[in-house]
């Protein structure tokens, strides 16, 4: 089987730094990591000129995101790149907790059919990155400059000047607008002296990505992650298990608060490890190996005049969960339309509020679910670690203790529920695809091909219509969603589409506001509250 | 304090109740024994089923109401 081999992304002088004063740019990039990519994509694709600077010359190294979940696959999709990951990704659904050897708890993530994409994919970050960047070569409006460093930033009201080391020194430019991609460790978050408030968790966990011939456990059905409590291969603490492309392997062990992260990463301790939970037989060889703790933080906006940071440099999260990767890249599918639009003069700057109004709450609702699960997985006191093993004992035979598990609550879409930009609903609807929800998908048969819902509904404003009255009069198309268009019943299932009924989609696909008759007014009046403009 | 939680007498017979609980923990250590509330609050509480509820209790219990 192939390894991946980093790629190395040389350093090229560029004319802005022979410019007699800095160069003026309408979009900045910082980071090119999952998040910055994204960004730069999405705001490629709607015409918007990028330029995206990062510090490094390659792609994520080491242990990074491996699942990747399924909005933002479809996230990727909009983007045309998701094929690629799909080919090369592992597709699984379900999660087994075993408790002492023995399993108390299985969840399916997508018990139903009629999806493109699975619950999850786990792909190494670095290939991620690496189809993302495939994909963002072929637009012209992109520039990428490897190896250029932010080193200061000088925000004001109508723009951003940025200076930026180089191999060659440094030089500026002139930013209308900057997206701070740069991770959890953000220079730019560092340099505006903005304040990362949260809790810092004291538990250490061992990751070890293995290279394995042969998978482990003689499973070769479905991929799955196994979560244990208190192993035998590993009393008292927990450990965990993902399957990744290639042949590798991600083992997780929980170390506890009193680890020494340096003698633990020796081979000498790290081996019998592996071997207890793998079995002797076995051979492996390292990807990667590393101690790290964690923390649950954020910034308290996101939205810093013209400096919008995105992904880790606004939230951190623990791993458990898959919410750090996946929330960035929401970020960056709420960010890109907005700011887009805002660049073009087609919405007032105050659009961009909304992102924080929207994200600030998905973030918040991530730290929440990662917290929780941190504390489950370490209890924080003898009582808590009492009524972990209470559940984790009725769990074998009780099924609402099973329920009460929580080995990670793993990362869907955000529904953006309370966002200003959601018009309520006025007629009666059930919850299920209220405004802030992302558009479940659904299989449909369009000039007698079939395809997918959300593929009909890319790039602005979109309408979705169960009636039959003329819509060529509205400012948006239209999809007509009748029994040729819905083969299979399930778009009309979804969308609880009764005759009449028409859904209002923004260009990150999340519904704006539903009704059930076509009404023109108040599809125009919803139209300017999603874009700011009431 | 008004609300959900009932804190008049639920049972019939409470001394046949309060019986049966220290019944229950006869001849278990601390840990045993600790370890028994706990599943048995769980058990209750899952019963219950009303966080409100819960909620007023844990407050009584607490003795900060």
């Amino acid at each position: 089987m192939p390894r991946f081999a980093h790629p190395v992304f040389e350093y090229r002088r560029s004319a802005d730094q022979d410019s007699p004063r800095p160069a003026p740019h309408k979009v900045v990039v910082v980071g090119a990591g999952l998040v910055g990519l994204t960004a730069a994509l999405d705001l490629a694709q709607r015409g918007i000129p990028v330029l995206l600077l990062d510090d490094d010359k390659t792609v994520s190294v080491g242990s990074r995101s491996i699942c990747q979940a399924k909005r933002t696959l479809e996230i990727w999709d909009r983007l045309g790149c998701a094929a690629p990951m799909m080919e090369k990704g592992i597709t699984w659904q379900v999660g087994r907790i075993f408790c002492r050897g023995k399993e108390v708890y299985n969840f399916d993530l997508l018990p139903e059919g009629g999806h493109r994409f699975p619950a999850f994919i786990n792909l190494q970050q670095y290939y991620v990155e690496q189809f993302l960047l495939e994909r963002l070569r072929e637009q012209p409006a992109v520039e990428i400059r490897w190896d250029n460093r932010v080193s200061g930033i000088a925000p004001r009201e109508d723009g951003v000047r940025l200076t930026i080391e180089t191999p060659d020194g440094a030089y500026d430019i002139e930013a209308d607008w900057v997206i701070a991609a740069d991770g959890a460790r953000s220079a730019i978050r560092r340099l505006m002296g903005l304040r990362f408030k949260g809790r810092a968790f004291q538990d250490r966990f061992l990751i070890v990505d293995l290279h394995l011939p042969e998978p482990p456990f003689g499973r070769r059905g479905p991929t799955e992650r196994w979560f244990w409590f208190e192993p035998t291969f590993h009393p008292g603490d927990s450990a965990l298990l993902h399957r990744q492309a290639d042949d590798v392997w991600r083992l997780d062990f929980q170390l506890g608060p009193d680890a020494d992260p340096d003698e633990e990463c020796k081979p000498e301790r790290v081996i019998p490890r592996v071997k207890a939970a793998l079995g002797d037989a076995f051979k492996f060889e390292f990807e990667w190996l590393s101690v790290y703790k964690f923390q649950c933080r954020r910034l308290e906006k996101f939205r810093h005049g013209r400096v919008l940071f995105a992904g880790d440099s606004a939230h951190q999260v623990s791993p458990f969960g898959a919410r750090g990767g996946n929330s960035g890249v929401q970020d960056a599918d709420n960010l890109a339309w907005k700011l887009a639009m805002v660049v073009k003069g087609d919405a007032p700057e105050r659009l961009l509020d909304s992102y924080d109004a929207e994200r600030g709450p998905a973030a918040d609702e991530n730290i929440l679910n990662s917290s929780r699960s941190t504390d489950f997985m370490s209890p924080k006191s003898k009582v808590a670690r009492r009524f972990r093993d209470a559940v984790l004992a009725l769990a074998e035979s009780h099924t609402f203790a099973r329920r009460l598990i929580n080995s990670g609550r793993l990362s869907t879409a955000t529904v953006l529920d309370f966002s200003p930009l959601n018009t309520p609903d006025r007629d009666p609807f059930p919850p299920a695809m209220r405004p802030g929800s992302a558009a479940a998908d659904a299989p449909i048969r369009q000039a007698g091909r079939d395809g997918w819902l959300l593929d009909a509904l890319r790039g602005g404003f979109h309408g979705l219509y169960f009636g039959d009255d003329d819509t060529r009069h509205l400012p948006i198309p239209v999809l007509r969603c009748d029994p040729q268009l819905d083969r299979d019943g399930l778009a009309t299932k979804r969308y609880d589409g009764r005759p009449g009924t028409f859904y209002l989609f923004r260009p990150d696909q999340h519904v704006a506001a539903r009704w059930r008759s076509l009404d023109p007014a108040a599809i125009d009046a919803a139209l300017r509250r999603a874009t700011g403009k009431a | 304090m008004t609300g959900k939680l009932n804190t008049e007498t639920a049972f019939a017979n409470p001394d046949d109740f309060y019986d049966a609980l220290i019944e229950a923990h006869r001849g278990l250590s601390e840990e045993q024994s600790a370890q028994l509330n706990a599943k048995l609050i769980l058990l209750l509480a899952n019963h219950i089923g009303d966080l409100e509820i819960i909620r007023e209790a844990l407050t009584l219990a607490r003795g900060n109401a």
